[in-house]
């Protein structure tokens, strides 16, 4: 039984698996299946397959798509879009799925494309992802030369042009609705939700934008069959995923396993536990804008509904690991640096709110905090939360923060009564 | 209006790399080229603006006003449009840049690995600041958000190049090694 869906053609090389390996490994099956099913029995297949969101947010993927409308009222253009604009701090893994076997990527989203009805399809990939982008390239013009892309493919009618759309830079292009403003020319900040885009999104048309992940978890959901899929997962949810570690462990790396892995087995056995001499003090389980959690959460397993009981988020799934040397104000004072800069400036609490907390931050970094400091900047947590800001960029940067000012609260407090730093 | 959206060409006069004055306002048929190739992905020519900032940047190493002048003419969108684009996005750059561009990643997984010392470095052996360029004209070191690469941090881009597992030593060789491929270009 296949385990490794998402990773079963990437070797120890760094090359891409090309059409002709691909399609030796059963590329394209998917694809092939799909194109003789009706697109309405897709959608509630890969919505019974527990498809979670892999960008970080965890919505069921089928029911995203089965909000598009269809039948003879919708409008007859629609759009698939592929989020890679992978830039939450932390997170290396849509840079390898897609560096390594950029077939896996097309496939899924000609699958998703056929199930919404979407003739267009764009991948919007970051401006510093080169190799990615050069290789989907090719891995585009190869599927369309074998059919499997273009107009009326395997001779089913259906038509399907995929696009690679270059970006250059800004965290907030990750936010679906921003990405979008991106894609049609303008400044990428986010719009006001509702309409989501499913109903109105790329120049007001039925849009789906989903994750490379997701899109890579479709064409063996479709080909092998739901009970196949849930049966990967070990708890909850469904499926497998890449899963990452870095920080200062012996062996950093990504590796794709089971759904519900635990958090120890990922660290410890994957990642080879911490360096000699280091404790575990601490980690982010999903990327920049997740909680930390402690030592004491360990055993728990990767899945979306536990870690969220938890206080955090299974986010990207890839672990940023704080050691025992490491100060802790230090890192959130660098991912604050980093939220405060990647804010498209549009609302005031992200705009204003992130500077202030960066300078708050420095501050108590450098040994001048004060002991009123610590309680402005639950305030600020709280005011830069959700349903305070119009896009998800600020109350993300308030997870790390919050949830280091409860786990770490002695090491502010030390900062501020040493007047000091006591990790340099 | 009208000037708004067909801004009046200035002369056409060969380009260098760091002068505004000597940029043309006017595209070359290559530039418009590959810009029409891009554009028949999208609908109109207006969406495809980034791509052209993109990919007048290439040929002209930044975007002056001259270029963004160029661009609005021959996309037919407002310069001010173009402009909020331009200005909004880390990668297109807005003043000129050295020959090679360091993009050192400042994200958490690099900062935990030690980042901040090698920017310091940086800083020190090339004698600028972040955002800067430095005197001889060959290095600009920029910050970026997370490269993406955090197993092998910390990390930096060179040109479209990746370089990991840095230290110290490794950035110093990699700087020789750049410095010395320009000194050598420039004595042919």
């Amino acid at each position: 039984m296949l385990t490794n869906p998402l990773t079963k053609n990437i070797t120890g090389k760094n090359i891409a698996a090309d059409i002709a390996s691909y399609l030796a490994n059963d590329g394209y099956a998917g694809w092939r299946k799909a194109l003789t099913m009706e697109p309405n029995n897709i959608v509630t297949l890969v919505k019974d397959g527990g498809l979670r969101g892999r960008g970080g947010a965890g919505f069921n993927t089928g029911l995203k798509w089965s909000f598009v409308p269809h039948g003879e009222d919708a409008p007859k253009q629609k759009f698939i879009v592929c989020n890679a604009d992978e830039m939450e701090p932390g997170t290396f893994k849509d840079r390898l799925l897609m560096e390594r076997d950029p077939h896996l990527l097309l496939e899924g989203m000609a699958i998703a494309a056929y199930a919404i009805g979407a003739s267009i399809g764009y991948i919007f990939i970051r401006g510093e992802y080169h190799l990615a982008a050069e290789r989907l390239e090719l891995a585009i013009n190869e599927a369309k030369s074998q059919g499997l892309l273009g107009n009326n493919i395997l001779d089913s009618g259906f038509s399907l042009d995929i696009f690679i759309h270059r970006s250059a830079g800004n965290y907030i292009c990750g936010e679906e609705t921003a990405l979008l403003n991106a894609l049609e020319g303008r400044r990428a900040i986010p719009r006001a939700k509702p309409p989501f885009p499913q109903v109105s999104g790329l120049w007001g048309k039925p849009t789906v934008v989903n994750n490379v992940e997701t899109f890579c978890n479709i064409p063996h959901l479709v080909a092998l069959g739901v009970d196949w899929y849930r049966g990967l997962g070990l708890e909850q949810d469904a499926g497998s995923k890449i899963f990452g570690v870095s920080g200062k462990v012996k062996n950093p790396g990504t590796w794709e396993l089971p759904m519900g892995t635990p958090i120890r087995e990922i660290i410890e056995q994957h990642a080879g536990g911490m360096r000699d001499g280091l404790r575990l003090k601490g980690f982010l389980p999903g990327g920049g804008s997740t909680d930390f959690l402690g030592p004491d959460h360990l055993d728990l397993p990767m899945d979306y509904d536990v870690i969220g009981k938890a206080g955090s988020r299974m986010g990207t799934g890839t672990i940023i690991v704080l050691d025992d040397k490491t100060c802790p104000v230090g890192l959130v004072l660098n991912l604050s640096q980093f939220f405060a800069r990647e804010s498209c400036g549009w609302c005031t609490p992200c705009r204003d709110g992130l500077p202030w907390i960066v300078k708050v931050l420095q501050r108590i970094e450098d040994g001048e905090g004060l002991p009123e400091d610590l309680d402005l900047l639950r305030e600020q947590c709280q005011r830069i939360g959700p349903g305070k800001t119009f896009c998800a960029l600020a109350p993300g940067a308030a997870e790390p923060l919050q949830s280091a000012l409860k786990l770490f609260e002695q090491d502010f407090i030390d900062h501020i009564t040493n007047r000091c730093c006591p990790y340099k | 209006m009208s000037s708004l959206l067909e801004p009046e060409p200035i002369e056409v006069m060969e380009h260098s790399n760091s002068d505004p004055d000597k940029i043309s306002a006017i595209l070359t048929d290559e530039e418009k080229l590959e810009i029409d190739e891009e554009a028949k992905h999208y609908e109109g020519k207006s969406s495809v603006g980034l791509e052209a900032l993109r990919i007048v940047q290439k040929h002209r190493g930044w975007i002056s006003d001259n270029s963004i002048h160029a661009i609005a003419n021959y996309l037919k969108i407002p310069v001010t449009q173009l402009e909020s684009v331009a200005t909004y996005f880390q990668l297109i750059f807005r003043q000129p840049v050295g020959k090679e561009v360091i993009y050192l990643c400042k994200s958490a997984s690099c900062w935990v690995m030690g980042c901040d010392q090698l920017q310091k470095h940086i800083c020190q052996s090339l004698e600028i600041k972040p955002g800067e360029t430095s005197k001889d004209g060959i290095f600009t070191l920029l910050e970026m958000p997370c490269l993406g690469d955090c197993d092998k941090a910390p990390v930096l881009m060179l040109g479209e190049e990746m370089y990991r597992n840095l230290d110290e030593d490794t950035i110093d060789t990699l700087i020789d090694k750049k410095k010395q491929l320009h000194a050598d270009k420039s004595t042919d």
